[in-house]
Order: structure tokens, then sequence, then C-alpha cells
């Protein structure tokens, strides 16, 4: 068993206290074309911890990141930022990087200067900002390229590197290294060790066992838009507990109760 | 067969010669139709943005609307100008009836609802792809429009050059408001429909290939556009 102890961030508690709540779900459900497609979910994302996401296609793991996000209303429960109500403030104290990386059409260096700059940043510290992505994302060399001739793995370097450069308190990804080979998929871990190590707290979904070992402190799986199960990331991957997650992990398909009903 | 070789070899010596006349012509066309798209440019492109990123009540209609006007055609155009500028119209008494300016005014109309239309559909398509990142990022709704116009940038150069392309072959609502006069508010198409009927063919057809050169021109401008654009992925 491994405790909070064991993955505390600078700002996290040391010691058996577990380290605050920053964001959480409370009975959280979303509706459309009249199913529901996330129901009934709860779950705490702590401070400085890295939380991955798992569960077959479709289990609604991005809709999910989408509505910790704000993005998307939930059509019941609610989503809380520190204890209080998702609003815009909060959704700027958060970052994601999408399924999907999506790269305005303007260089690499362009990119980032545009996040930076919603953020209201200009002149030296928004260049100083800059350099350092694009040093993280071992992108320099690339840097007056089209973001959108940059290579699949460039590109999501460059979606990590952008997000980051905001300095979020909690950045969620959406199966960032998914299709990438293993030297990129490297690349983006270290990326994501280096924020981990200043304090962000990371929401992961992926698909990747060997990743969710690596990156995982506590790992929620999904099945079928509900928690199926949610514990220590080394437990859970060990040992599950659930029907369904024991299936997906040992390569089977689970079907199980049906939990999708017409609204 | 004869005589149109022998008249379109007098034509390009007309051209050739740059005769004086030809010449005052097709500036004074160019004059009124770039002013034209670059008023109907300034309106059309933060209105088609706007209507292509916002969702507000009448957002439908608004967007039939502007698709329908886009087939506007020319003559009713030139018609109701004509009606606005006329000595007893409720704009008579500024005496712009038969310049250039109620030439730009019909032309300005005729192209600022394809330059919205078109930008709008661009626009559309495009925010569809950005939303999201956007909201993410927290961008305002003034940045996200001129974000999306700027990423826009090569596509809705190719919408200008059709409103271009439209007002610069476009004869009816120029001659009414216009009226033709030598000197005055001669365009090239205005020209070419006076001097056919006169029989002064050379001239007609020396237009002609000049109107033609530029239709050839702008598609090809437009297709040097697609092309770069592509090659840096910003298509
Ligand atoms: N706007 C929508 N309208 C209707 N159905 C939707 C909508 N968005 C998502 N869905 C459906 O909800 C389910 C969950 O979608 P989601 O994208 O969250 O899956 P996922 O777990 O991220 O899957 P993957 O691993 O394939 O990315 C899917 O069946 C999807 O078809
Ligand atoms: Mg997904």
């Amino acid at each position: 068993m491994r405790d909070a102890a064991c993955h505390v961030a600078p700002s996290g508690a040391v010691g058996a206290a577990p380290a605050p709540v920053l964001a959480a779900a409370r009975g959280l459900a979303f509706e459309a074309g009249g199913r529901r497609l996330v129901d009934g979910i709860d779950l705490e994302i702590r401070e400085g911890r890295r939380t991955v996401i798992m569960g077959a296609n479709g289990a609604g793991k991005s809709l999910l990141l989408r509505l910790l996000h704000g993005l998307i209303r939930p059509s019941a429960g609610t989503v809380l930022w520190q204890g209080r109500p998702l609003d815009r403030a909060a959704r700027r104290a958060q970052a994601m990087v999408f399924q999907r990386p999506v790269m305005l059409r303007r260089s690499v260096r362009a990119n980032l200067r545009f996040a930076l700059a919603v953020r209201g940043l200009s002149g030296p510290e928004r260049a100083e900002r800059e350099r350092a992505a694009l040093a993280s994302a071992r992108l320099e060399e690339l840097a007056r390229r089209p973001a959108r001739v940059l290579s699949g793995g460039e590109q999501q370097r460059l979606a990590v590197a952008r997000a980051l450069a905001c300095e979020p308190e909690l950045l969620l990804l959406d199966e960032p290294t998914a299709s990438l080979d293993p030297a990129s998929t490297m690349a983006i871990e270290e990326q994501l060790a280096e924020a981990h190590a200043r304090g962000v707290t990371l929401v992961l979904v992926t698909h990747d066992l060997g990743q969710a070992r690596r990156i995982g402190d506590d790992l929620v799986f999904l099945h079928a838009g509900r928690v199926a199960e949610q514990g220590d990331a080394a437990r859970v991957l060990e040992a599950p507990r659930s029907e369904a997650a024991r299936a997906w992990l040992s390569g089977r398909i689970y079907l199980g109760p049906p939990p999708l009903r017409p609204v | 067969m004869d005589g149109f070789f022998g008249i379109l070899g007098e034509a390009v010596a007309l051209i050739l010669a740059w005769d004086a006349d030809l010449i005052e012509i097709i500036g004074l066309s160019l004059r009124v139709t770039l002013t034209a798209v670059g008023i109907a440019c300034l309106i059309g492109l933060p209105l088609g943005a706007l209507v292509g990123t916002f969702r507000f009540p009448g957002r439908t209609a608004v967007t039939v609307l502007l698709n329908a006007l886009m087939g506007l055609p020319p003559v009713v155009v030139g018609l109701i100008v004509y009606l606005m500028l006329s000595a007893s119209g409720p704009l008579g008494v500024l005496g712009l009836l038969y310049t250039p300016t109620a030439m730009i005014v019909a032309q300005t109309i005729l192209v600022t609802p394809i330059v919205a239309a078109l930008t709008r559909q661009v626009v559309e398509d495009l925010n569809r792809e950005y939303a999201e990142q956007f909201a993410s990022l927290g961008v305002g709704p003034l940045d996200r429009v001129a974000a999306l116009l700027w990423d826009a940038r090569y596509s809705l150069l190719t919408v200008a050059l059709a409103g271009f392309g439209r007002a610069v072959a476009e004869v009816g609502a120029v001659f009414i408001v216009g009226g033709n006069i030598n000197h005055v508010t001669r365009v090239m198409t205005t020209t070419i429909a006076l001097e056919t009927s006169k029989g002064n063919l050379q001239l007609a057809l020396a237009l002609g290939v000049v109107l033609l050169g530029l239709a050839v021109a702008v598609n090809a401008l437009a297709m040097t556009l697609r092309v770069s654009a592509q090659r840096a992925a910003y298509a």
C-alpha cells in the first residue's frame, strides 16, 4: 500500500493527513440524446496527486474530464473546486489537453504566445515562459514551424507545454500519449513529472497500463458512465475488486449489468 | 470568323498602345470595385465572424438572410440605390447619382452579403474546431472573434477575391446608378455594353480581354493562396 506521504507535492501535507481536496464531483450526471452517459459520479481529486482515469472506449472518460473542467454542464450533481461550485475563475486555475490536440493555424511559438496572452501576460515575462515551454517540450528547433505540420507526438508535446505554460493548479489530460511511440510517450511523461514536481495536480486518462502504473497515485475506473472502482492505483491494478475492472485488466469484454438507462 | 480575329487584333493593339481612354476606364473600374470590396470587407468580415461564432436568438434567420442576399440581382440593387439617390429620393440632396460614389454604394451593397455569408461559413467551421480549446483557455469574446478571423486569413482572402470577381464583372447596378457617362462613370462592363451596341467593337473587345484577364488573375491568385495555405497546413 502506498500512502499519501510518499507522493506529496511541495504544497502537499506531510505525514498521515491526506492532501486537501482540490476538485470534487458530487453525484455527477450527464445526459445527451435521451441517454444518461455519465451517472452518479462521486470522486475527489487531491492536491498534488496524480489521478488516472481508465475504462473501456465509450465509458465516459472524456465526458468526465469535460465536466470537471466546466466545458459541459452536468444534468445533475455538481463539480466543486476547493469546496465551491466551479466558476470562470476556477476554470482559469485548470488547463486541459484534449484527446485530439487543437493547434491554432500559427507557428509553434505563436501557439504558446496566444495562450499566454489570454492570461494577460506580455513583455519579458511572456517571452521567458515561452522559452521555458519550448525547452520543456524540446521544441526550440521547431519554434517557427506551423504547428499543424508537426508530427502527432510533437503536437502532443506542444499541447502539454501550452497547457502547463498557463501554470494551472490542475492539469487534465485526455489520452495524451495514445498513438505515440515509446520515446514520445516518455518525453510527455517527463513533462508531466516536471509539472508534478512543481506541485501541479494531474488527472490523466489513459489506456496504457504501464503508464497508469508509472504515473498513477489514485485510479478511477469507469464502466458505462459510472465509477466501477476507485482507490490507490497500485492496489486497483494489482487486485481489482470490481468485476468491470477485473475483466478489463485481463482483456475480457465485460458487458455487466446495463447501467445505461433511458432518462 | 476573319472579322472576329481582325477585331481581336485591333483590340490587342489598343491594349498594347496603352490607349488613354482604355486606361481611364480600367482605372475607374478598379477604383470603384476595390473601394466597394474594401468597405464590404470592413462590414462583412466582422459581421460574418460574429454570426459564425456566437449563438443568439434569430441566428438561423440571419444566416438564411445573408445567404439569400448573396444572390441579390444587380439590377434590383441598382434600382433601389437609384430611388434612394435620385433628386426626389430620401438621399437626393447628397447629389450622388451618376457619380463613382453611387457606383461604390451599389457594389458595396452587392458584395457585403457575399463577404458576410462566406465569412460566416468559414468562421463557423473553424470555431467548431477551436471552441473547446478557447473555452478551456478562457478566451474572451472579442479575442475569440479576432483569433478566428486571423486563423482563417487564407480562406478569407479567397472570400474577398470572390467578392471582387462578382463586383468587377457586374453591369446592371453600376449602369443604373452611374449612367455610363464618358470620363465620369464609365467602367469596363458598362462600356462594353454601350460600345458593342454602337458598333465600336475594338474598344469593347479590348475591355473584354482585360476583364477576362482579371478573372484569370483573380482565380490564379486564389489558387496560389490555397496551395500555400495547404503547404503550411493552414487550410
Ligand atoms: N454530445 C454527445 N451526445 C451524445 N452522445 C455522446 C456525446 N458525447 C459523448 N457521447 C457518448 O458518450 C459515451 C462516452 O463518451 P466519451 O467520449 O466520454 O468516451 P471515452 O470514455 O472518452 O471513450 P474513448 O476511450 O473512446 O475516448 C460514448 O458512447 C459517446 O458516444
Ligand atoms: Mg475519450
